[in-house]
Formats: C-alpha cells, structure tokens, sequence
C-alpha cells in the first residue's frame, strides 16, 4: 500500500473512532475533547490533499474556536463528578435502528455511484487566489456574499453587546 | 561549511543519502521521523538553556547572583533539575478525571511542536514553508489554550480551574492583538509565507523600513505576545501569591515538567515569529551601500542572526517579567479591548494608506 494510503486510512480511523466516543461518552467535557480530535482529523485531512488554507481554517474555526467555546461553557456550569444519564433502552434501540438505516442508506448510493475523475486543470489554492476570488466582483467573484455575511456578523455582534448591556437602572 | 550558510546543502544530502537506501515512502517517513527528533532535541536543549537564562536575569535584575553552585557559574543547575523532576512521584487526585488530567500536558506539548514547525531557522534549514505560514501559526498556537482548560478543570481544585478560566479568557482577547499586528506587516509583505516574507527583507528589516506604524505593531506584537505565552506581568494564570499554581497546581514530575518546558517553547516560538516578521528572520543587518559593513555583516552565519534576534526578544519578554507588577484582570481586558485592540485597527489603516502611497522603503 503507498504511504498516503497508510496515512489516509489511519487518519480516517482515528476520526471514526473519536466521533463514536463523542457520541456515546457519558461525561460532557471528555465528549468535548473527542470532538476537538475529530475535528483536528478533519482538518489532517485538508491538510493531506495539499488544502492549507482551508486546514487553517478548520483549525480556527472549529478547534481553537468552537470547541474552546464549548469547554469554557462546560467548565461554567457542570462539575466534575457529574455524568449524563443513560438513556432508556427503548430510545437507544429507536435511534440505533434510524442511524444505522441512515448509514446502510448512505454506503448503499455511495457505492452505486459512478464517480467520475475530473479531467479539468487543476487550479491552484493559493491565499492570493482565494483572496481575489473573494473579494472579486467580476466573472466568478464572490464579493457580494462576502459583504452580505460581514453584515449578518455585524448584526449578530450588535445583538450580543445589547443583551449583554446591563441597564441603566440595575448599576 | 558551505552548509552553515545554505543549509540547504545539508538537507539535500540527507535527502539523496536516505533515497539511495530507501523507497520514496519510507524515505517521506524517515524524514518526518528525524525532523521530529531534531525539534525534541531542540526543545529539550531550549528549556534547559531558558530557565538558566530566566533565572540568571532575573538575579541581575534583583542584585543577586542567581543559581551558583552545580557546576561552574551554577551552568548544571537545570541539569540538576531536570533529574530532580524526573525521579518525582506522578501524583493523581483521588477525584480528578485521570483521562484528561493525564492528556492536557500533550496537548499544550502538541501544539507547540506543530508551531515551531513553521518558523524559518536559517536559509534552507525550515520544516514546512506553508503558503499560509502566519495564519497557520495562529491556528496551531490557539489550540495550546484548550490543555491549559483542560489542565485546571479535570485537577478537581479549584484554585486550578480559576488559573484556567482566567488563561482562557486572558489568551483568546490577546490571540486578536498578536494576529493583527503580523497582518500590519503582512500588508506590506503581500504573502503570509514565511520563507517569501524573510526574502522580503533582504535590503532592511520591516521594523526599518514600515516607519512608524510598524514600531507600533512591533510594541503590539511585543505586549501581546507576552500576554498570549501567559508571562508576568500577565501571569494571572498561575499568579502564585492569589492561586498557588494556577492550572498546574495539581501536577508534578515529568507532567509538571512538560507545562514548564511549554512556557519557554512558546516563548522561544513567539519571540522566533516577531524576529522573523518584524526583525528580519535570519537576515543579516544591512545598511545601505555601506559595502565593506555589509560583507562583514555577511560573514556571521544567518542561523546565528536567527538565535542572536529571538534571543534580543527573550530577553525583553524576561526583562517584563521582573520589571512589572502583575496586572489585575479587569485591567488585563481594559488593555486588550480598549487600547490595543483600537490602537491596531487604526494602525493597520494607516499601514495600507502608507502601502499604497509607497511611502515605505
């Protein structure tokens, strides 16, 4: 097997098992971490197929962003001895039946499917491209959604800082 | 010693030494497995020289003369250490969730590893020169937080999760200032390699030829990142006299000595990515057409520039550390979110006018 077959499938195993153990883990914060791995497998991922700044982005994003996100609010309000209940049998065996139909589903029309290799020239990924890509408003730039997607941010920002805002009468 | 200059000689040898013995694949994996080794070797030899620096100046700082008596000049003192450390007892609390207790150091480990990776040490001599070097070193640092989360949290103390709960906070805010002032530099540079911003100062350091705006992202750079790497005076974290230890109060031995050595790796990292940025990599000091100065200059290996800058900003980030009383928390945000923050965002407007304008060298 080449090299990157053998690091493809381990990072792929690793990533399987660590989101099984997020799922069905019965304390909140370790869940958290077994994300964080699952995640950072991902991002391996782009990393393995040359995708860097999307890698990055991931890392960002998910790792140092939301997982933080989730352990500072786990560390605010649960203590270390708590566990999640289990759950009853009969939801275990409802949902153990409907994921595993979904997963049979999935394999199934994957496996039917004709995939075909692109035979398009590759276009380099580079910072600078997506960046003018971005920020382009010609054939094939994306300079509206960008702008439309700052604006959502902008709004939802101004939303946290007027809930967050203590009134004039509480101080 | 061609190589001392180019050490791109010596990596290519090692290169077609190993490609005669061995397939392409195993080569890939030998080469991951020696570029690994070198870095622990490194860390391991930072940390011991880091700690005997850290303690040398800071007793020149108070008068004193600091450790003196393993060794000559007390130069084995961490030596010493380093043994009493590893012969320590593993102690675990009863309660304390053993999984992550025992995982959080690696993750702080790991993510140090992953960012010193990057950094450029002399021509040649770099690990992987990404296209998206700086963003991936802010990507790769901001997961070192989630082990000292971890570390306060799963110790089951609590003077450990209020350590970890002021890093946290104290080193998301930061992580903003650090990034913006590289992208003031970045402006000018027009690529976040690592390797392509190096070449760029070849004829003068940004810190030279950016004017003001880029003295200003360097003071920046120099605040924050002390803030980021949780140094005095921003060491709320561990701030001994309020929390024992902070987010380490729990570990000993060789864990204990994992948090350490991931202090003074990270200081090694930030202050490698401002000399790198700000300061020139490994690029020597030129001037003009001073050609004689210049040849001199030439003359002192880039590797040597390299350590000669990082250690230039170690130093200052050591100087901070006993100079400066400890900052409050209240003050430690008023400073990131009311000055610094503001402060940059002006500066990287004006460093785009200045680019424009070509009024930069």
């Amino acid at each position: 097997m080449a090299t990157s077959a053998i690091i493809f499938y381990t990072i792929a195993g690793v990533m399987i098992i660590f989101s099984l153990l997020a799922v069905t883990s019965r304390r909140i914060l370790r869940a958290a971490v077994y994300l964080l791995f699952a995640l950072a497998g991902t991002a391996a991922l782009y990393f393995m197929i040359d995708y860097q700044f999307l890698a990055a982005v991931q890392l960002i994003v998910y790792a140092g962003g939301i997982v933080v996100l989730i352990i500072f609010s786990i560390l605010l309000t649960t203590h270390i001895n708590e566990k999640l209940e289990k759950p009853a049998p009969g939801k275990v065996f409802i949902t153990a039946v409907l994921t595993l139909g979904g997963f049979v589903l999935t394999v199934y029309t994957l496996s039917q499917h004709n995939f075909i290799v692109s035979d398009l020239p590759q276009t380099e990924a580079t910072v600078s491209h997506i960046g003018e890509k971005l920020l382009g408003y010609g054939e094939g730039g994306y300079v509206l959604p960008f702008e439309v997607i700052s604006i959502l941010l902008l709004a939802a920002m101004i939303g946290a800082i007027v809930i967050a805002k203590r009134k004039a009468s509480d101080s | 010693m061609k190589w001392l200059y180019d050490f791109s000689y010596l990596t290519r040898a090692i290169h077609e030494g190993l490609s005669t013995r061995f397939e392409p694949g195993t080569v890939v994996i030998l080469e991951m497995v020696l570029v690994g080794i070198t870095f622990m070797l490194l860390f391991a030899l930072l940390g011991l020289v880091l700690v005997y620096a850290e303690r040398k100046v800071s007793a020149v700082i108070q008068q004193r003369l600091g450790p003196m008596r393993v060794g000559k000049w007390g130069t084995a003192q961490t030596l010493a250490d380093v043994i009493k450390l590893l012969l320590k007892e593993p102690l675990i609390n009863k309660d304390a969730d053993k999984f992550l207790f025992n995982l959080a150091p690696f993750v702080i480990m790991i993510a140090a590893f992953m960012a010193i990776a990057a950094l450029p040490f002399a021509k040649g001599l770099h690990a992987i020169d990404f296209d998206i070097g700086i963003l991936y070193v802010a990507a790769v640092s901001s997961l070192g937080v989630i082990g000292i989360l971890l570390a306060g949290w799963s110790s089951n103390n609590k003077y450990s999760l209020i350590g970890a709960m002021r890093s946290g906070a104290q080193i998301i805010s930061y992580e903003l200032s650090v990034a913006l002032s590289l992208l003031t530099i970045v402006v000018l540079t027009g690529s976040l390699q690592l390797s392509i911003i190096v070449e760029s100062q070849a004829n003068g350091w940004w810190i030279f030829k950016g004017h003001i705006p880029a003295m200003i992202a360097f003071v920046i750079f120099l605040i924050a990142s002390t803030a980021e790497t949780n140094r005095g005076p921003f060491d709320l974290a561990e701030a001994e006299s309020e929390l024992t230890a902070g987010f380490h109060t729990e570990y000993s031995g060789l864990k204990f000595a994992f948090f350490f050595l991931a202090e003074f790796a990270n200081m090694f990292i930030v202050a490698g990515i401002g000399a790198t940025v700000f300061l020139g990599g490994w690029m020597p000091f030129h001037i003009g057409s001073w050609e004689g100065f210049n040849a001199i200059m030439d003359f002192i290996p880039p590797i040597v520039w390299f350590f000669g800058k990082v250690g230039f900003m170690i130093f200052m980030m050591m100087w901070f550390r006993w100079t400066f009383p400890r900052l409050r928390i209240d003050q430690l945000l008023t400073l990131e979110w009311k000055y610094l923050l503001p402060i940059n965002l002006m500066n990287i407007v004006l460093m785009a006018f200045l680019s424009l304008m070509g009024w930069h060298f």
